[in-house]
């Protein structure tokens, strides 16, 4: 049987070539998304800003404006009404209540007994409530989780290869989240609780990627103590290319079929993971490793000291 | 590597065995699992909230509330103490600003007094440092005030009666596999699977349910209470119908603390739902006594200070058993029942999160996520099999295998699969895919400097684990991190992520180079189709 051969055997292709180009590009794209994010704002789930949140499914497509304004007449505030995936299945989304904390709850009830009254044959799915004091906490628990990951992961590959790759990856890594930010921002996908679990799923992606070729950089200048450090990135990521593709690929056919085939509630998590794996794949060949250039990485940065002197003692040697 | 020791195959297989034994339950439904032979493993993955269906709700202690209380307690204990002989007589007691304090009318008791009163404190932890501190003033005035141990002491207490009575509230009404649990110092957690409206859960919990009878103060002039005011020794309390207000005497009867066993029935003669309780011992003396002494004179029944109803005591009640009406469905009365018989809670829980979804919603998800996850992984594994053959297939066993053991170990642990669970789960398998690929990849790269089969083999399997073990480390401190920090579902992604990085580094590393070594043993070939 012949084999499948993504990449064929012994590429040569100058990635480096068009490292400044890829540097420009990707400084104008983080910078739009952050823009994007600065402008339009995220829209944010209920976890994060506090509020109500009824799913139901009708018997028969309702029209938006008269269940808005049966909504409205509940006197609970402003309700925002999107509709998911089929004209039967529609989010009511109310703000949080001032004053206590029951409250919150007690209006989700309020709806839910109205629209059980008001459309005969409804099936209210779920039904949540979370005061903005909570919120608070878990946007806080979110951010929180998400920069000790990346703060973590810098030290310790700071520890296995060098300081420049520590600082590498987390460029890498900041580049790989404002991109799916910019992504959300750009959509108005809402942003809850599970979208948090999808960014430390980009930012474990992103990593892996990132130290696999960190890895082959390493062992490559091991070996080849004499050759340019652009030409020796470009050695490495050639080497890497194929196990790059088959990875990258088998895990976006993965995310692709849970994307057609899966629930819809995780449709939000769902993309943000594959998006991140695309933008994750970018960036470890063309940000972690020009990065290791600008940051003046040299061939012989993984000697050990001793090494380093006799080496140079070596040179000096054969000059006179 | 192809002379691999015994006992290490011997350990690869026990692990995968053990692993798929512990897997196997969660695939069959939980009636059938309980009939199996008692020697079965019968560890089965609980599924989250979001799949399974049910409600959840946040509960948070008020505070503000609980030092109130303490405070109100402790100037009970010490009115009490200082009367007792020799009685010390006080004066202008007060509990503003968060102490206590009182004035001695003899100030050459001073000294005794605080003695006295310091006794009501008790020692913290090792420290040996006092719940409550005593000072003086002006030699006549005494000041109590809760110290910041005494107070955590307190609500860690209070926290852990309240997840008890909680749990008692709960459990009666026949639901089953309800998690109460206490979250950070002041927080209670509760999880009740198939309970689709909360409402009635909430009105469960949230009964204070402190129960007193008062006597009616038949004195008070109607327009003063009306205006809120009442003589002294009497406080105006609302009633709980809304029908305006009464005034009753401040002394208790007897409280919801000596009902013995409460349960909902009907009135004889109206027929309408009522609450029948029936003291301990002290309480149908004390009830006995109350009641005695003030035949043809009206009661107040109290609950969570709101009157329920005021009847008359027609005749002495010595039998130690007394119904409670007042407007009762017949749902709000056994809810009453329920929460009267599992204790008062200490202290006032209010919902500050909530979250219901309906088991058809669950059963939804979770299948077009089986579905979905099922043909991502057939999608991945015939993937491999194109790209690399034999050696595709091993990396497949693998995969299969470390799907067991992540149902295996999650079995074990007890952990909940949650939505984004599935969706770490996914991302584990490819996670596990790249370990092989690392490996196959340095396998083909070795063949192609030229290397022999075996020693290519030898070589891509060494070379690719370093790669492999850094890029599955700073998986591991991620998922290790979100797990530590992260709530609900970012931990219910986080669990699965953790576990399957373990098992997809041990199953596509060991596990893939023993079928490797198995096969070169048995088919000693000669060439490798990579």
């Amino acid at each position: 049987m012949k084999l499948l051969k993504l990449v064929p055997d012994n590429t040569n292709i100058d990635f480096m070539r068009w490292r400044n180009l890829a540097l420009i590009l990707s400084i104008l794209v983080t910078a739009a998304s952050l823009t994007l994010v600065a402008v339009k704002g995220l829209n944010l789930g209920i976890d994060f800003v506090g509020g109500q949140v009824v799913r139901a499914t009708f018997a028969q497509p309702v029209d938006i404006e008269d269940l808005r304004g049966r909504m409205n007449a509940l006197n609970v505030g402003e309700a925002s009404i999107q509709d998911f995936g089929d004209s039967r299945t529609y989010q009511v989304r109310l703000p949080s209540p001032p004053g206590d904390a029951a409250e919150s709850a007690r209006i989700v009830g309020e709806v839910r007994t109205a629209l059980t009254q008001q459309y005969p044959g409804v099936k209210v799915g779920a039904g949540e409530a979370v005061s903005g004091k909570v919120s608070g906490e878990l946007a806080q628990d979110g951010l929180l989780a998400i920069s000790l990951a990346m703060l973590g992961i810098a030290i310790y590959i700071w520890f296995r290869f060098e300081w420049q790759f520590g600082i590498g990856a987390l460029v890498t890594l900041f580049h790989d989240v404002s991109m799916i930010l910019g992504f959300f921002a750009l959509t108005q996908l809402q942003v809850d609780l599970n979208i948090v679990a999808a960014f430390l799923a980009v930012v474990g992606y992103s990593l892996n990627d990132t130290v696999v070729i960190y890895d082959r950089i390493r062992e490559n200048m091991r070996k080849y103590r004499k050759m340019q450090i652009v030409q020796l990135l470009n050695l490495s990521l050639n080497e890497t290319l194929s196990r790059t593709m088959v990875t990258s690929g088998s895990i976006m056919l993965a995310l692709l079929m849970l994307l057609i085939f899966g629930p819809d509630v995780i449709f939000g998590l769902t993309v943000a993971i594959l998006l991140g794996t695309f933008v994750g794949t970018y960036s470890s060949i063309y940000i972690s490793a020009p990065i290791l250039v600008w940051l003046g990485v040299k061939p012989d940065s993984f000697l050990r000291v001793e090494e380093k002197s006799t080496e140079l003692r070596g040179s000096d040697g054969a000059m006179v | 590597m192809f002379e691999l020791p015994r006992w290490k195959i011997w350990g690869i297989f026990l692990t995968i065995i053990v692993g798929i034994a512990f897997a196997i339950p969660s695939l069959f439904p939980k009636s059938q699992v309980a009939t199996w032979p008692a020697l079965a493993p019968r560890t089965q993955i609980a599924l989250g909230l979001d799949l399974a269906g049910g409600s959840q709700l946040l509960l948070e202690a008020d505070l503000a509330d609980a030092a109130r209380q303490r405070l109100a307690a402790m100037e009970d204990s010490v009115q009490t103490e200082l009367r007792r002989a020799p009685r010390i007589a006080v004066g202008d007691i007060s509990t503003s600003g968060g102490r206590i304090s009182f004035m001695l009318r003899d100030p050459t008791q001073i000294d005794d007094a605080v003695e006295r009163v310091r006794t009501l404190t008790q020692g913290v932890g090792l420290t040996g440092a006092r719940t409550w501190d005593v000072t003086t003033q002006d030699g006549n005035r005494v000041f109590m005030t809760q110290t910041a141990s005494g107070q955590a002491e307190a609500l860690k207490n209070a926290m852990s009666v309240a997840r008890d009575v909680v749990r008692r509230r709960i459990d009666p009404s026949g639901t089953k596999e309800v998690t109460v649990i206490n979250q950070g110092q002041n927080r209670i957690l509760v999880q009740v699977p198939g309970i689709e409206d909360p409402e009635a859960l909430k009105r469960l919990i949230g009964q204070t349910a402190r129960l007193e009878f008062k006597l009616v103060d038949q004195n008070a002039d109607p327009n003063q209470v009306a205006q809120g005011r009442a003589p002294a020794g009497s406080q105006v309390l609302p009633m709980a119908d809304g029908s305006g207000s009464i005034a009753v005497q401040r002394r208790v009867m007897v409280t919801g603390e000596q009902v013995a066993q409460a349960s909902q029935t009907f009135d004889q003669q109206s027929g309408a739902p009522v609450v029948s309780i029936r003291f301990d011992s002290q309480g149908a003396r004390r009830f006995g006594r109350a009641t005695t002494e003030n035949v043809q004179k009206p009661f107040a029944i109290i609950l969570d200070n709101k009157v329920l109803s005021a009847p008359n005591i027609n005749e002495p009640i010595l039998g130690g058993s007394a119904q409670i009406s007042g407007n009762f469905t017949v749902a709000t009365a056994s809810e009453l029942a329920i929460s009267l018989s599992s204790g008062k809670l200490p202290v006032k829980l209010n919902v500050i999160e909530e979250r219901t979804v309906s088991a058809d919603l669950g059963k939804d998800s979770i299948e077009s996520g089986l579905i979905a996850s099922a043909i991502a992984i057939l999608a991945v594994m015939a993937f491999m099999i194109i790209t690399y053959g034999r050696f595709g297939v091993y990396a497949n066993i693998a995969l299969v295998v470390n799907a067991f053991l992540i149902l295996g170990i999650m079995g074990i642990f007890g952990s909940a699969l949650t939505l984004p669970g599935i969706a770490g789960f996914v991302l584990t398998i490819g996670a596990a895919v790249d370990a092989n690929v690392l490996i196959n990849e340095r396998i083909r790269e070795e063949q192609r400097r030229g290397r022999k089969m075996l020693d290519a083999i030898d070589t891509g399997y060494k070379e690719a684990s370093t790669a492999i073990f850094d890029a599955n480390i700073t998986n591991v401190i991620a998922a290790a991190l979100m797990w530590y920090f992260g709530s609900g579902p970012v931990r219910g992604f986080a669990i699965v992520l953790l576990i399957g990085i373990i098992t997809s580094v041990f199953t596509a590393v060991n596990f893939t180079r023993l079928l490797v070594a198995l096969w070169v043993k048995r088919k000693r070939p000669r060439e490798l189709h990579i």
